[in-house]
């Protein structure tokens, strides 16, 4: 855990990632502005489940302060990749992750580190809005809670900090102490991206985070994302090519083939910024997948 | 022009029931309503036939008095009531699910949360099953030879025990089934906050599954108190109330029950139905007192008003 605290932002994997990986999924050096300082850097990522591989192939590099998006068909991979950059895939028996993925520079699946740490510092929001059956109040307060914060006048505080950052507070300030089920599908997401930012992440992982939203809250939410990547790094899994577009700094697209035993395998085919993802892709399974012809 | 055909996908098609084949539906319908109705009354005729009756005959000899005084030297006087028996009933009951309940929820945490389809819980999980099967007497003979034999005394202890050992599977059995009911989603969001498993088991998996699980336990309790033949071999005889679970020999309503409904005299066979009813009140109050607790506890947790 400490080891983690202390390490600096390692600028030393950027000498990495402009080397470009093998394969199609080739990762073009496009400096957009000032240096990028990587977050992640995915080299040869593969997900097996009991044995059988569910991705393969995936080189990628997460800079900070952007948004990512992961688009592609279903059963491509794209959550089962964002599930490995904060070890969730601990929790399901018989899930292995082969290749590198650096976190900072250091190995996110090293001996020495801490699951527990890497998903406080790395938080994620789930596809269907999961508020614990607590309070209002006492969902926010979970996370810090765990971290040993017991002060009732600190998580007060960290409580309005988060939920004004997700744009709930004043919805909410007058029934903190409501069940945090009372909440709309669109409350509740935004309670959970609360919760997840009341731990101070350094990511926040998005998986499918307005599947189940209408517009309106989708907007709200694509809002909030715009002002958070301010002080985090966003990586986020929709099914929905518009709000890729609309959102993210950079776009990588999945597609599932079937590898030499017919078994469908997902890939990683093209990752790029999404502005050349979006008009010009280098890739013709990009190109139909953007455009509606094929997944 | 006027030629539509009417089929029944026709825009203008009536949504009224068609006028053919109704009445043999209808009475279908009305015959399978009877069927289930009937299906229920005859499910309930004996549980109301048995809480009526013995109520009925419980009433006769029940009073507070009943509920505190001595137990009788000789069956047949028309004295005395099930004092020692509601006393042993109550510490032998306690003794019993204070043993099996906690470690009956640990199993199910262990089979749910960590063992999962491993070797080990799988074997726990056929052997728990294998240990719902044991019959209640060679439950009273396993303890009566592994434990009464071996401290040479037969006590509440002895009781509890045995009746621990029959509750526990079925606590096991419930538990894990609760908390296989906790939405993973929650687990997930809980552990994506940097909680480790056990604290999300100690603080989301567990509140969520706790009423389920009380009620599953409750229903384990609730046998236990009303089982006699695990309690023959192990807790003895006495005349006079005994608190203490672990010294001297006690008794139990339903031994009591067992006793007096064989004897026969009069006067035993109405205290036998005074300690059923005694019995079922006991059962029942303990049930009810557990749902408002965990009603109120799933209130405080879950933040409703």
């Amino acid at each position: 855990m400490t080891d983690m605290m202390a390490a600096t932002p390692a600028e030393t994997t950027i000498a990495d990632v402009t080397d470009p990986g093998p394969g199609d999924s080739s990762v073009p050096p496009e400096p957009t502005g000032p240096v990028r300082e990587n977050v992640f850097v995915l080299d040869g990522v593969e997900v097996r489940y009991s044995g059988v591989r569910a991705v393969t192939g995936v080189d990628l590099d997460i800079a900070r302060n952007e948004i990512t998006a992961f688009i592609g068909p279903s059963g491509c991979g794209k959550t089962t990749v964002l599930r490995s950059l904060n070890r969730m895939h601990d929790l399901t028996r018989g899930a292995e992750v082969l290749g590198s993925i650096t976190y900072h520079g250091e190995n996110l699946y090293g001996p020495k580190v801490d699951p527990a740490e890497v998903r406080r510092r790395i938080g994620m929001v789930f596809q269907k809005p999961n508020p614990f059956p607590k309070s209002i109040y006492d969902n926010i307060a979970y996370g810090p809670r765990i971290n040993g914060t017991r002060k009732r006048a600190v998580l007060d505080d960290i409580v309005e900090h988060a939920l004004t950052r997700a744009a709930l507070w004043g919805e909410v300030k007058d029934k903190l102490k409501s069940s945090a089920l009372s909440l709309s599908g669109g409350q509740a997401q935004r309670l959970c991206i609360a919760r997840s930012l009341a731990v101070e992440p350094d990511v926040l992982l998005m998986d499918e985070p307005c599947s189940a939203l209408d517009p309106i809250a989708t907007a709200r939410i694509e809002d909030l994302m715009e002002e958070l990547k301010e002080d985090l790094t966003i990586v986020i899994v929709t099914h929905n090519m518009q709000q890729a577009a609309r959102v993210s700094d950079r776009t990588a697209f999945y597609t599932a083939e079937a590898d030499e035993h017919g078994r469908r395998v997902g890939r990683l085919v093209e990752y790029d910024v999404t502005e050349t993802i979006f008009t010009k892709p280098s890739d013709p399974r990009t190109e139909g997948y953007i455009t509606g012809r094929f997944g | 022009m006027s030629a539509v055909p009417t089929t029944v996908a026709a825009p203008g098609a009536s949504i009224l029931r068609p006028r053919r084949g109704t009445g043999a539906r209808r009475f279908r319908s009305g015959l399978a309503t009877t069927l289930i109705v009937l299906a229920f009354v005859v499910a309930l005729v004996p549980l109301v036939a048995v809480v009526w009756y013995v109520t009925k005959q419980g009433l006769k000899v029940f009073s507070w008095t009943f509920l505190t005084t001595d137990l009788p030297f000789s069956t047949r006087s028309v004295e005395g009531g099930m004092g020692p028996a509601v006393v042993g009933t109550i510490v032998i009951t306690l003794g019993a699910t204070a043993m099996a309940v906690p470690l009956g929820v640990l199993g199910g945490i262990y089979l749910n949360e960590y063992g999962g389809r491993s070797r080990f819980a799988s074997l726990v999980r056929f052997l728990s099953e294998v240990l719902t099967g044991v019959p209640s007497i060679v439950m009273g003979l396993f303890v009566y030879t592994f434990w009464v034999l071996r401290v040479k005394e037969q006590t509440g202890f002895a009781g509890a025990l045995a009746l621990a050992c029959l509750m526990l599977p079925v606590v096991i059995r419930t538990s894990e089934e609760m908390l296989r009911l906790v939405p993973h989603e929650l687990r997930e969001g809980s552990l994506a906050l940097g909680s480790r498993q056990s604290r999300t088991i100690r603080t989301v998996v567990l509140p969520h599954a706790a009423p389920g699980i009380v009620s599953g336990s409750l229903l384990a309790v609730a046998r236990a108190a009303g089982e006699t033949a695990p309690l023959l071999f192990t807790i003895g005889a006495i005349q006079t109330a005994n608190w203490s679970l672990f010294s001297g020999t006690n008794t139990a309503l339903s031994t009591q029950i067992f006793g007096n409904a064989n004897s026969p005299f009069l006067p035993a066979q109405d205290r036998a139905f005074g300690a059923a009813f005694t019995l079922i009140l006991i059962v029942f109050v303990a049930t009810a007192l557990a749902r408002v607790v965990t009603i109120l506890y799933t209130r405080r947790t879950s933040g409703a008003s």
